[in-house]
């Protein structure tokens, strides 16, 4: 009964977090502001920002733990924070809140209690693989072991929407594999969405297939992976006054991000509206990643191809 | 059944890499009509990454008449002898000639880097109209 719900929600809106002018003020100062985002079902959604660019606040306001100042946020087309998105959303915050004294096993009976779906055999093997005894109260287990039992909580809530603040900081490299893998067999098995945030953006590529990047409160760029791809390059062209002079691109550039001119040489990295079709120009491809760096080295430029269009036509760069 | 593998670095769409592992297996006949492909979910819990890469992967190899995925079932490599598209089979005078061209690049004073970059830049300018060069 619950999967016809969630599935006739699904049909209501294609979109697992809608959010729109949304925005959260502490005291005089913003954290969030102006946020309109349609994020897809079934995506890997990497949010991109350095510290304190509304990353954390965003993830709490789809959580529903903190109330917005104004707009408005749905998560997987039910109110965030009401009864319908409780049970569809789940949330792992950055310090993996645990309480300190209580046991494995007594977090895993609480999960049991507070989440109709819990589903506790999984919980349990999950943690045997890792090693992690029950009986050993949270404040005990190292960092690493901690952010495991958090991630194992949220996951056996088997929600529809996946929210992990920071998920792999605080674990070492074999861990942070371990921990994408299950996340992406999560993925696979059940179509569920995963939003995750990092300030760390290598190994992005392997894993997100949707990008978010934030500054200074504000969303700067937001689309599918193969979409930015497909619409930035890196231009390789003449170089010293042969380049055309300051602020030279070729045909087809719609807007520089990064520019490194010398006599020999000049490097582009440019979001595209058209082929580049002159000759001394080579194009190449681009990463999530690449893209991903010029845009929090560029935090003027703007970019969110699809769900703004006719909101704010013409004002993309 | 293949195993498949990712180089992060090779500058190479993670898909890519995929479909390109496939038609290099038929190529060697390690991969023959018929054999199954591992599942999006298994390619996933072995590389760890995202299953809509996965999906994509496979989906160009279907484009591609490299697999067919029956429904219910799994991927299977296509029978060779019906697909429009299979890989080319590599002439064998063609690597010869390269070998040839490697020994005068050599012979003019190139070093392997040298040689690398003239043969990327004639690849890129050869397919450059052909999307992924």
């Amino acid at each position: 009964m619950t999967a016809m719900a969630g599935r006739a929600a699904a049909e209501r809106s294609a979109a697992a977090i809608e959010c729109s002018g949304l925005g959260k003020r502490y005291g005089r100062t913003w954290a969030l502001r102006d946020c309109t985002l349609s994020l897809p079902e079934g995506r890997v959604v990497a949010l991109i920002g350095p510290n304190g660019a509304g990353k954390t606040t965003f993830l709490s306001l789809v959580m529903g733990l903190a109330e917005p100042t104004e707009g408005t946020v749905l998560a997987d087309g039910h109110p965030a924070g009401g009864p319908g998105a409780l049970a569809r959303v789940a949330f792992m915050g950055q310090d993996h809140p645990l309480y300190k004294r209580f046991t494995v096993a007594d977090h895993l009976r609480m999960g049991c209690e507070l989440n109709a779906g819990f589903d506790l055999p999984w919980a349990r093997a999950r943690l045997a693989d890792l090693d992690i005894p029950l009986r050993r109260p949270a404040g005990r287990l190292s960092g690493g072991q901690q952010a495991q039992v958090a991630l194992t909580l949220a996951l056996a809530k088997r929600a529809r929407v996946i929210l992990l603040d920071e998920p792999v900081a605080s674990l070492d490299p074999i861990a942070r594999r371990e921990v994408m893998t299950v996340l992406m067999t999560r993925v696979a098995e059940t179509g569920a969405t995963v939003v995750f945030s990092s300030h760390v953006v290598a190994e992005l590529e392997r894993v997100c297939d949707y990008l978010v990047v934030m500054s200074r409160t504000q969303v700067q760029l937001a689309g599918a992976a193969d979409d930015l791809i497909a619409a930035h390059a890196r231009l390789i062209g003449p170089g010293g006054a042969a380049a055309g002079g300051e602020g030279a691109a070729p045909a087809g550039v719609a807007a520089v991000l990064e520019r490194s001119v010398s006599d020999a040489q000049t490097v582009l990295l440019a979001r595209l509206c058209g082929p580049v079709a002159d000759p001394r120009w080579e194009s190449r491809s681009v990463t999530v990643e690449d893209i991903a760096l010029a845009y929090m080295a560029a935090p003027g430029v703007r970019y969110q191809p699809s769900p703004r269009l006719s909101a704010v036509s013409g004002s993309g760069s | 059944m293949i195993v498949f593998y990712l180089e992060p670095d090779s500058g190479v769409p993670a898909y890519l890499q995929l479909v390109r592992q496939v038609e290099h297996a038929i190529r060697l006949g390690r991969l023959s009509a018929g054999d199954q492909l591992p599942s999006v979910r298994d390619v996933v819990a072995v590389l760890g990454i995202n299953p809509n890469t996965v999906a994509k992967a496979y989906r160009e190899m279907e484009s591609r008449h490299l697999v067919d995925t029956r429904q219910g079932r799994g991927t299977f490599v296509a029978d060779l002898a019906t697909a429009a598209a299979g890989p080319a089979v590599i002439p064998a005078g063609l690597a010869r000639d390269l070998a040839d061209w490697i020994t005068r690049a050599r012979a003019a004073g190139l070093d392997r880097d040298d040689a690398a970059a003239v043969f990327e830049q004639e690849l890129h300018a050869a397919y450059r109209n052909e999307g992924i060069a």
